[in-house]
């Protein structure tokens, strides 16, 4: 399974298409509801307020040519103040749908990993930008954690274990593409097939 | 014979959860090993399928989540007379508070109106639990970890449905089971299980259906025309393609459960409780003899 390296350069994440397999490695930041709500409402539909902007310049960094991962993971906190993930399977994407978008522009994403694909306008963002949208296997949670090899840090705790925004080292990590870079999405090719056999059955 | 002390359950309320958290049922296992074989070789379902069962076994092995969205914790209690529920119930909160520091579950607890996790699994009606008094000398536990993925794309229909063509009638709950399924695609971490109920008010309905999840895949429906209708969406979801994941595939679902409630003249509901591949129940029968207490777990 070929591999691919954060950051990704835009000329690899156009090489992607629908369907390909890959094993993602380097550092990734998860984020979810919170998060994303967080990063529209204080980055950028205005300036960073004094008080946040030390994790905005952190987040620019971490997230230029990066990718975001949609996780809210079980943690385990080891006495010396670390910690490592337990389990960690992708949430829902589609809540993110009305965020995406501002986000993959504002940072620079090249990538997004969730499950159950995302809507039109986050597809056509990975056009533009350029990006992908990774699906990752909803549940698989033990055998992703195991590929969270080190929690490198974390910023806002104070949205709660899941929604926090986890920086963290995966190793071969496995993510099918379903939405690609070229307008290509899994996700509208299925609904569409199963239209036409769902119009069938109650015919 | 009222009793006036019961025994402390706690830490097996703990292994209850340990258990429904960390080990899929044979029966959901199997069910997935036969789904690969019949995917398409080196597709992307199959690879799906492969990725869930290989996470299923590393589960096991090392006791941790199958799925890291732990749920929302549904008790069913049987419990004979003489049992406090009141003590039934704090145990089982402190149950789960316990188990969510032990990493078996994650604190999935929010306050809806300031937004705060509470971190340990508790909090207004939460977890679920239900109780019920029986016959039996004996207190039997179901527990239930349900997904909020999978629970978003659960659904209620109101029949007649003119938009699905659908009356009230088994035909009715065919059409809207069968929408239901379409219009999750993979957003519900299929394949899945669905436990579907029929009639009820909108509330009884919901428990109903969930309740359905409980299930052993392979048991037969009493009522052979409820049989039948299980068997015919179960064929007919799996034509749909949605496959694993949404990826496509011939694997859509792996079980459906269909139960009957009285409903009013006025109301006829469908109830469809989605339930994602890490369909995690478990149960536990408890013994209570004079100073001990003997626990099986299944």
């Amino acid at each position: 399974m070929p591999k691919l390296t954060v950051p990704i350069a835009d000329d690899e994440i156009r090489a992607l298409h629908v369907g390909d397999t890959v094993l993602l490695n380097g550092i990734i930041v998860t984020g979810r509801d919170a998060a994303h709500k967080f990063m529209i409402e204080n980055y950028i539909r205005k300036p960073a307020v004094d008080e946040e902007a030390e994790l905005y310049a952190d987040l620019k960094e971490l997230l230029n040519g990066g990718v975001i991962y949609h996780c809210g993971p079980v943690v385990k906190k080891h006495d010396d103040g670390t910690y490592s993930f337990v389990a960690a399977g992708p949430t829902t994407s589609i809540r993110e749908e009305v965020y995406q978008p501002e986000v993959i522009a504002h940072f620079n994403l090249k990538g997004v990993i969730g499950k159950g694909g995302m809507g039109p306008n986050t597809l056509k963002a990975c056009s533009e930008q350029p990006a992908v949208y990774f699906h990752a296997i909803g549940g698989a949670a033990t055998l992703i954690a195991r590929s969270v090899k080190e929690v490198v840090g974390v910023y806002k705790l104070e949205f709660g274990v899941p929604e926090a925004m986890w920086v963290i080292r995966v190793e071969d990590f496995p993510v099918v593409v379903t939405m690609d870079s070229h307008g290509g999405s899994l996700h509208d090719q299925i609904m569409a097939s199963s239209a036409e056999k769902l119009d069938a059955l109650l015919a | 014979m009222i009793q006036t002390k019961q025994p402390d359950l706690t830490d097996q309320f703990v292994e209850l959860v340990r258990r429904a958290a960390t080990r899929l049922p044979s029966d959901m296992e199997n069910a997935l090993d036969s789904a690969k074989e019949r995917e398409d070789e080196d597709s992307a379902a199959e690879g799906a399928i492969d990725t869930i069962l290989l996470n299923v076994q590393m589960a096991r092995e090392h006791s941790t989540p199958i799925c890291q969205d732990t749920g929302t914790p549904i008790f069913e209690v049987y419990y004979p007379l003489g049992i406090s529920t009141r003590v039934l119930a704090n145990q089982i909160r402190k149950a789960v508070g316990i188990a969510t520091e032990n990493s078996f579950l994650r604190p999935n607890a929010v306050d809806s109106l300031t937004g705060t996790n509470s971190g340990d699994n508790t909090g207004e009606d939460f977890p679920t639990i239900h109780f019920h008094e029986w016959e039996a000398g004996h207190i039997h536990v179901d527990l239930l970890l349900k997904g909020g993925g999978c629970e978003n794309v659960s659904t209620q229909y109101k029949l007649p449905d003119a938009g699905l063509k659908a009356g009230r009638d088994l035909e009715g709950v065919r059409r809207t089971v069968l929408d239901a399924v379409y219009q999750a695609q993979g957003r519900g971490c299929g394949p899945a299980v669905l436990g579907v109920a029929i009639g009820g008010d909108r509330g009884s309905s919901y428990i109903k259906s969930k309740q359905q999840l409980f299930r052993q895949l392979d048991d037969e429906n009493p009522n052979k025309e409820l049989a039948e209708l299980e068997k015919t969406i179960y064929d007919q979801a799996n034509e749909l393609g949605i496959g694993p994941m949404g990826f496509g595939g011939k694997t859509t679902v792996l079980g459906v459960k269909v139960a009957a409630q009285h409903r009013l003249p006025a109301s006829y509901f469908v109830s469809v409780a989605y339930m994602c591949w890490a369909n995690r129940r478990a149960h536990m029968d408890v013994a209570i003899k004079s100073d001990t207490v003997e626990v099986t777990y299944a």
